[in-house]
């Protein structure tokens, strides 16, 4: 089968030592993000963005993505161990897995995330093997409407559709789309929103977008609500290993996880949450234990862990097949390949499948390298979770505007970079989603370069929009999934009447 | 994000809340800001739309924002805030505007990120400043070593780079 022989010559460049090294600095980072609070894999691939961008554009990919599934281990470390999720996405871990090592079974909590993970992980990046090229076929035909209506049904869904409050999502979103504008506008050579200031014209960096709202909104975020908190560190007592019943328990878990977790990251909603937390309340719903939720099931551990990796693997298939990012590391991980001028989607497997390829190649030999790290040396990042909280967060924001200072020493450059901080920290307090808008400032571009396309093959006719069924399908999508959100609010209003 | 033992008792939401009212008069002004900027914008293109469609269009997603987050402040939608320490967040800002300000005056990066990092610790409430700003000098000599002379990209240099 082409797909075999694909992966094969993948794996072929994937195990080059060159490509490993890469792999393991990469996955090695990724868990101990994963395991810090305050920093995660969006911020650190944004962050190496800058100092990678001379470097071997296979080898920095693979990185990236070895961060990112590394990202995905670590976070469940410290959500079982100190109740604080490392990433978001490792929230619903820490329901159960808290409980489970304050009840002096960390170990098993953690062998069965990190297995579970490696089960997930493994399974859902077969899935993306065996899924690319059959998306790749369909996406070839693809012509420019059929792009702006996939990318407004990708901005409706990660903004409106899944979050607390749409209005709150969409203007997010909305503000990314006003800081793609800014700029010198391609078509027309005109400058847009630069208020004459030179910096501007080359339009706001995405690094510089990023680690702003990501590090310095979260340093702020924190410290400012430093007095609320007081975080306690359960020891990891007794012994790794899991018990005969916790396999039992377990194995299903593990693949319900990963059957919520790959589909739902495929789909433009935002991140990990969504399928975790489904994962979660399907496994308490369909538990043998149901007494033990809340107490300390490893059903509920199993579970979100296994859909969060599954999630990741996920993610990465709209990314390399269509160029769709469908969250805020898959944003950062497309800024990645343009940062060397390639552009994901059916043109790049097919001029540099030794690339692709080797990308997904390399995520199974990351995965392996995952359980490794996660299982055995599990003491070695507890220790890292003992440097104190001042200077970890000092150490983030110099390493986050570090790379700023390395790419663009401007002085206007640094005082965006304190301006989207201040912005990422406002957004925190009053609940807006922050990946709205790096997607917004990624996507929003490319979107509207789509649309003027569209418009001038069809001389100026707005019908070509709705022409090709697929991209009246999926406009029809996007209305829907804007509309829905609204409709079921008002619905549960009159619900709420009744009663 | 630390997950809370018990459910707290939910905090009594002020009938009108003020900062959703300023956030939507800030979207606005945006949307204002957007539509000035396109006006000057001209269309010379002969087919399909020029470059002041996108922004009119966002624009007007703007107002129609600003109207919906006036609706949510009117009817106090937003979630209640906490209180939230000034002080950490005034010094975090102010490392960060004396980090801006000795890159711009030539202070080079060692100093610049020395400062950061003993304010930022700072904020987070260590009272050592002499031992956070030995730290930050020497982390920031070994990045710039790092960046300079293995990454082989360059960092503003200042008097104390021009020592290695």
């Amino acid at each position: 089968m082409d797909t075999f022989a694909a992966l094969a010559h993948g794996m072929a460049v994937a195990i080059q030592p060159m490509n490993l090294l890469f792999a393991l600095v990469g996955v090695f980072l990724g868990t101990a993000v994963g395991v810090l609070p305050g920093i995660g894999p969006a911020l650190t691939v944004a962050l190496l963005l800058p100092v990678t961008y001379k470097l071997d554009p296979a080898g920095s990919l693979i990185m990236f993505a070895g961060i990112y599934y590394g990202g995905m281990y670590g976070g469940s470390t410290t959500a079982i161990l100190i109740n604080t999720p490392g990433e978001s996405a490792s929230m619903a871990t820490a329901l159960e897995g808290n409980k489970m090592a304050k009840a002096g079974r960390g170990g098993p909590a953690l062998a069965t995330s990190a297995i579970g993970s490696f089960v997930a992980g493994t399974i859902a990046t077969l899935g993306l093997t065996f899924l690319a090229p059959w998306l790749v076929d369909f996406a070839v035909r693809f012509g420019p409407e059929d792009y702006f209506a996939l990318m407004c049904v990708a901005f409706v869904t990660v903004s409106a559709t899944f979050g607390d409050s749409p209005v709150r999502g969409l203007t997010s979103l909305f503000v990314g789309l006003v800081l793609g504008l800014v700029g010198i506008d391609k078509l027309t050579g005109q400058a847009r929103l630069a208020f004459g200031v030179p910096e501007l014209l080359d339009g706001v960096e995405v690094t510089t977008l990023a680690v702003g709202l990501f590090a310095i909104g979260e340093a702020l975020y924190v410290a400012a609500r430093r007095h609320h908190t007081e975080e306690k560190l359960e020891a990891v007592r007794g012994s790794l290993w899991m018990t005969r019943q916790d396999w039992k328990r377990s194995w299903k878990p593990w693949l319900r996880g990963t059957l919520l977790g790959f589909p739902i990251g495929a789909l433009p909603a935002g991140g990990a949450e969504i399928p975790t937390f489904l994962s979660y309340s399907a496994e308490k719903r369909l538990t043998n234990y149901p007494e033990e939720f809340g107490k300390g099931a490893i059903e509920g551990v199993a579970g979100p862990e296994a859909a969060n990796n599954a999630s990741a693997a996920g993610t990465l298939v709209p990314l390399l097949t269509l160029g769709l990012p469908t969250s805020a590391t898959a944003a950062m991980m497309l800024a990645g390949f343009q940062q060397y001028g390639l552009n994901p989607g059916p043109l790049l497997f097919a001029e540099r499948p030794d690339l692709v390829w080797g990308l997904i190649a390399s995520l199974f030999i990351a995965n392996g390298m995952l359980l490794v790290l996660n299982l055995p040396l599990v003491g070695l990042w507890v220790r890292l979770l003992a440097i104190p909280q001042p200077w970890l967060y000092g150490g983030i924001l110099v390493f986050a505007t570090m790379g700023t200072i390395a790419a663009k020493p401007s002085v206007v450059e640094l005082g965006m970079l304190a301006a989207f901080g201040v912005m990422g920290f406002m957004m925190r307090r009053f609940d807006f989603p922050i990946a709205p808008v790096v997607i917004g400032l990624i996507l929003g571009p490319i979107a509207e370069s789509q649309l003027r396309r569209a418009l001038a093959i069809s001389l100026g006719d707005p019908l070509v929009l709705v022409q090709s069924p697929t991209s009246a399908i999926l406009l029809g999508i996007a209305l829907i999934a804007l509309i829905a959100p609204f409709v079921l609010k008002g619905l549960n209003r009159f619900k709420a009447d009744e009663d | 994000m630390t997950l809370p033992e018990t459910t707290p008792t939910a905090p009594v939401r002020p009938a009108i809340d003020k900062a959703g009212l300023v956030i939507a008069a800030l979207l606005a002004i945006v949307a204002i800001i957007i539509f000035v900027d396109a006006s000057r914008l001209s269309a010379n293109n002969v087919y399909g739309v020029g470059p002041q469609a996108m922004p009119i269009v966002i624009g007007v997603g703007l107002v129609i924002l600003a109207v919906g987050n006036l609706i949510s402040a009117l009817r106090g939608n937003l979630p209640p805030r906490e209180s939230a320490d000034p002080r950490a967040i005034v010094l975090i800002l102010g490392g960060l505007a004396l980090m801006i300000a000795i890159i711009g005056l030539g202070g080079g990066f060692i100093l610049a990120e020395a400062v950061l990092f003993t304010t930022t610790s700072a904020a987070f409430g260590r009272r050592a400043i002499v031992v956070d700003a030995i730290i930050g000098l020497v982390a920031g000599t070994l990045i710039y070593l790092a960046f300079d002379r293995i990454l082989t990209l360059s960092l503003p240099a200042g008097p104390l780079e021009h020592l290695f």
